[in-house]
């Protein structure tokens, strides 16, 4: 989940004061969810009848909308305020650079107690809690693209809006939304990507005996795999993809071909802009030209009209009226309040840690570790001369690009299920299914990015290697390498984001009424959870979002930095 | 004198008082780009703002319409104070700042989307204006379907389409090529001269002189770091004007001089009255480096050599084709090593360029290597790079002294000026990867360069 937009390196203070919050946030969800009484298992059956698909379809689909919309809400909040108010972006940017670099998944326990302590004896709880976790595996990414786009706004733009006197809804509605639109557009794309990862492990999920499961695609594949009903699972395959191919038709290709019109680019003519024939078919359609004549337009001169009045124009210097001063203090007062209370509590939990338990978590972490570099190292062993060779062959990449977005669009989990009941009888099963998960979800990121670089190889670099004899190795190591190296280390950061995601849902699996684990911090983070060992659990979840962050800042964002500095055209 | 007429008021658009602009870099000294500008601009006149690229204009022109605030000073617009975007200004932008995704009629029409006029009198409003700027038959194009003449032609009719009283030009012309341009200028000439336009009073941000003596009834030419106002003229030549005639050639010569002249003056003595005032008694102040290349030098002194020593800075630049603002900073440069000297618009070559333009590459390198040890700048690198023990340093250590005295652009700018000629004078190297500036082991001795002058300086 990580972006490479953003490229900074080392902590700074923020980050402290940020991590602290964080730690206080996690310490209230888990006192929350030491709370819950009794929860009940949700286990409103699953039919594996074929003509219950469609409807599972359409449940997990509209889980994914809702968090969507969600995201989309608290996105175009979240960034407004980090663009536009400087002690805000302080600590919302840092903040929203942890937050997208830790793995999710491994607080799925944890939310799901919480939320079905929020709602006991009723689905909400559980259907809240998946939302909530497609929710933050989408928004991070989608916040990043906005507020990038919100402060990249070239200066000459903003000051002719400025000049021309247009009021705060307008600058919004004809400047900043249109030119965040193709990021905006490319970011929900992605997030929808990593929702499906989510959704299809967060709908069914067990902790010891209790199973809860959501009526929907996720958990009719994992029932079929269950039951080794293997047709089913097949099928429950094939509807998944349908649906994704269908989203990608019918709602990305036309709006990614419409958000052409909002790129910056001042020169006509490039090859590669994308067309949709389901565009153009709206575009010359008489009812959408109705639509936009008749209500559209009216619509825009009434808004216009409306925040006229009551939004407040940007550059008019607010009144500091002393009602908004005791409002401001009332709510730091709390927050801060809020926060050492927190403190207190974990302070109480962190007291409670030993020798032991910080071993025990070092260890899990580095095993987790492990299999993160693993799955990376694998990806890249055959990403990396498949990736070389589509590039480098337009005639090849033409049929190949097709099936490789097919099969890349497949949410890893999804299949993990079926490779759990494959495995699972073998020796060190576990093991190998969870690293195979995991090269699952990450061998796309680095083969595209891989695509990518190798075909911007400039032809005249190419040539010139030609004219001197560069074959082979020296070939690869004076021109291929070093032009892929940055795509390369893309393709990395965003791999080990998922990666991380894979092996917290890997670590820990049900099986036919068996629970099989192996040793890493997500099925620490799982297993402590359940047993209701909190101070394990908070020194699990926080180191395993320290060391992730750590990698993050250190490791990756440097190699991205050194390689778009040394290594780009 | 006794009442003041009220017509008096109407007459006079723009008043600035005392103008300052400092920007404030935390946890450094402020950078003082716009110094005490005083001026007055009268209805029914078209002012010229001229000045060297850097010099503030562009910062003086956004406070005039109200999208800057001045730090100091007050601007008044018809005897009011101008605390935000002014409504009766507008603006046309050197990168003509259209939105893309707007047809060309949908940006002509954004000021008075923003004035909340009704639809059907925007339309008429903005076709009629299409019309008069040469646009019929575009309306619904974008703007990337467009010439840059074109587009420029748009951020006119978008600028005008709000009836400003004050039309306000940032460098409308430099983006566009030699015809275009032109073509536009005169365009624009005939729209203000005929009165096709209500606007009161135009202003005009160039750092091309001929075309500031080409538009303007009045030129106000601007100096650097900071800018003041070095000259008010006016420019009596009637309309349309000649380039060729000799009034225009001679108005742009003394122009010329101008704005060079100012250049000697500043090196001659240090500028102590204004700087004393907002810096601190203990700073010594390091002065700029102008970044010309050394191979522009090269060029320049070899072609002036061929032409007996002496070449007159004017004809110079126009065969060269090259704007004052890209000529000056290599006849400072030029200057700063002793090998020419500039007076009254006039470039001669010293002894020492003489004997520059006639040597060979290394020995070139000796003569600027010998130049540069009397540079404040290169004498603190080579002081901090001598005396650590391993002959390094990391190149932001340079770049945040250089913070204290320029704005954080300039420093990089002065930075990646001096680490060019020090690695064309062999005088220290620099590794882009590793960020730093080193000497490497023939250079750690300022005996093996044969430098004699540096050891009497020490």
């Amino acid at each position: 989940m990580s972006n490479n937009t953003s490229r900074r390196t080392g902590l700074s203070y923020a980050d402290i004061l940020v991590g602290s919050l964080m730690v206080a946030i996690v310490y209230f969800v888990i006192t929350w969810a030491t709370h819950a009484h009794s929860y009940r298992p949700e286990t409103g059956g699953i039919s594996l009848s074929y003509a219950r698909l469609p409807l599972y379809a359409l449940y997990s689909w509209l889980r994914m909308f809702a968090a969507y919309i969600i995201s989309l809400f608290f996105t175009f909040g979240y960034s407004y305020l980090a663009a536009y108010n400087k002690r805000a972006e302080k600590i919302l940017i840092p903040l929203l650079d942890i937050l997208q670099s830790i793995p999710v998944l491994s607080f799925l326990p944890v939310v799901l107690l919480a939320f079905i302590a929020l709602f006991p004896e009723s689905r909400i709880g559980v259907n809240l809690a998946s939302i909530l976790l497609i929710f933050t595996g989408q928004v991070w990414n989608m916040v990043f693209g906005l507020y990038n786009g919100l402060i990249t706004i070239p200066s000459d733009l903003k000051e002719s809006a400025r000049s021309l006197n247009l009021s705060a809804w307008q600058r919004f509605r004809l400047l900043e939304l249109p030119y965040s639109m193709v990021g905006l557009v490319w970011n929900s794309m992605m997030s929808w990507a990593g929702g499906w990862f989510f959704l299809m492990a967060a709908e069914m999920f067990s902790l010891g005996n209790h199973n809860y499961q959501l009526q929907g695609l996720g958990s009719y594949l994992q029932t079929a795999a269950n039951q080794g009903n293997w047709a089913k699972e097949i099928w429950g395959l094939v509807v998944l993809i349908l649906v994704i191919v269908a989203m990608d038709q019918i709602v990305w290709r036309p709006l990614l071909a419409w958000a052409d019109k909002f790129k910056m680019k001042f020169v006509e003519g490039s090859s590669s802009v994308p067309r949709s024939a389901v565009l153009m078919l709206l575009r010359r359609s008489l009812l959408v030209g109705w639509l936009g004549q008749h209500v559209f337009s009216p619509l825009t001169e009434w808004s216009d009209h409306f925040f006229s009045r009551t939004v407040p124009s940007i550059h008019k210097v607010p009144a500091v009226s002393t009602l908004g001063g005791i409002i401001r203090a009332l709510l730091l007062t709390f927050s801060l309040f809020a926060v050492f209370m927190a403190w207190q509590g974990s302070v109480h939990l962190m007291s409670q840690w030993n020798g032991f338990q910080i071993l025990t978590v070092l260890m899990a972490v580095g095993a987790t570790l492990t299999r993160v570099l693993l799955s990376l190292l694998i990806s890249v062993i055959w990403t990396v001369p498949a990736g070389v060779f589509i590039g480098l062959h337009p005639k090849w990449a033409q049929p190949l690009t097709p099936l490789t977005q097919i099969a890349a669009s497949v949410p890893a989990t999804a299949l993990f299920p079926g490779l759990v009941a494959l495995l699972i009888g073998l020796r060190g099963g576990l093991e190998t299914a969870s690293v195979l998960l995991m090269v699952l979800g990450t061998q796309w990121y680095i083969l595209f990015n891989v695509i990518a670089g190798a075909s911007a190889i400039p032809e005249d670099l190419r040539e010139a290697a030609t004219m001197f004899g560069l074959k082979g190795w020296h070939a690869w190591k004076n021109l291929i390498l070093p032009a892929i190296y940055p795509y390369l280390i893309t393709g990395l950061i965003t791999a080990s984001g998922g990666a991380w995601n894979a092996s917290i849902v890997a670590e820990y699996v049900s099986f036919h009424n068996h629970t099989y684990t192996t040793f890493g911090v997500g099925s620490l983070i799982a297993q402590s959870s359940q047993k209701g060992q909190f101070s394990l659990l908070l020194l699990a979840t926080a180191s395993l979002a320290v060391i992730v962050v750590l990698i993050n800042r250190f490791i990756w964002r440097s190699l991205y930095n050194r390689a778009s500095k040394r290594y780009s055209f | 004198m006794a009442h003041i007429p009220p017509y008096e008021e109407t007459d006079r658009l723009i008043r600035l008082l005392g103008v300052t602009k400092t920007y404030t870099q935390p946890g450094k000294y402020d950078i003082r780009i716009l110094d005490d500008i005083t001026l007055d601009i009268h209805s029914g006149e078209f002012v010229a703002l001229l000045g060297p690229s850097g010099s503030g204009k562009s910062t003086l022109l956004r406070i005039i319409t109200g999208l800057s605030r001045p730090s100091y000073g007050t601007v008044l617009y018809r005897g009011h104070p101008v605390t935000g975007p002014n409504p009766q200004a507008a603006m046309v932008f050197q990168s003509f700042a259209l939105y893309p995704w707007l047809t060309i009629l949908q940006n002509v029409e954004l000021g008075l989307v923003a004035k909340g006029e009704a639809r059907s009198l925007r339309r008429e409003k903005s076709l009629k204006l299409v019309d008069l700027i040469g646009l019929s038959g575009y309306e619904d194009a974008f703007p990337k379907e467009l010439s840059g003449g074109m587009r420029q032609r748009v951020g006119f009719a978008r600028a005008l389409a709000v009836d400003p009283e004050l039309l306000c030009m940032d460098e409308p012309f430099s983006a566009l090529d030699f015809l275009t341009a032109e073509n536009l200028r005169s365009e624009l000439l005939d729209l203000w001269l005929e009165s096709k336009i209500p606007t009161r009073a135009i202003l005009l941000v160039t750092h091309g002189i001929e075309e500031a003596v080409f538009m303007a009834d009045r030129i106000i030419i601007l100096s650097k770091n900071p800018a003041r106002i070095t000259a008010d003229l006016s420019v009596p030549l009637p309309y349309p004007r000649n380039r060729k005639s000799q009034e225009f050639i001679d108005l742009v010569d003394s122009v010329y001089k101008i704005v060079t002249g100012r250049n000697d003056e500043q090196e001659a003595l240090p500028p102590k009255t204004g700087d004393e005032l907002n810096a601190p008694r203990d700073r010594v102040r390091l002065a700029p480096i102008p970044y010309g290349h050394v191979s522009m030098v090269s060029g320049l002194l070899e072609l002036v050599a061929d032409r007996g020593n002496r070449d007159d800075l004017y004809r110079l630049g126009s065969e060269l084709f090259l704007e004052v603002d890209d000529l000056l900073p290599v006849t400072e440069t030029a200057e700063l090593f002793h090998l020419a000297e500039v007076k009254e618009g006039d470039l001669t070559l010293t002894g020492l360029g003489q004997q520059f333009a006639d040597a060979d590459v290394s020995e070139r390198k000796r003569i600027i290597r010998e130049q540069l040890k009397d540079v404040p700048l290169f004498n603190l690198i080579e002081r901090v790079l001598r005396n650590k023990t391993n002959h390094a340093m990391p190149k932001e250590f340079f770049n945040d002294i250089l913070e204290e005295h320029f704005s954080v652009a300039e420093a990089e700018r002065q930075l990646t000026t001096a680490i060019n000629w020090g690695r064309f004078a062999e005088l220290f190297h620099y590794d882009p990867d590793s960020e730093l500036v080193y000497l490497s082991p023939d250079q750690k001795t300022p005996d093996e360069n044969g430098s004699d002058s540096y050891k009497k300086s020490e």
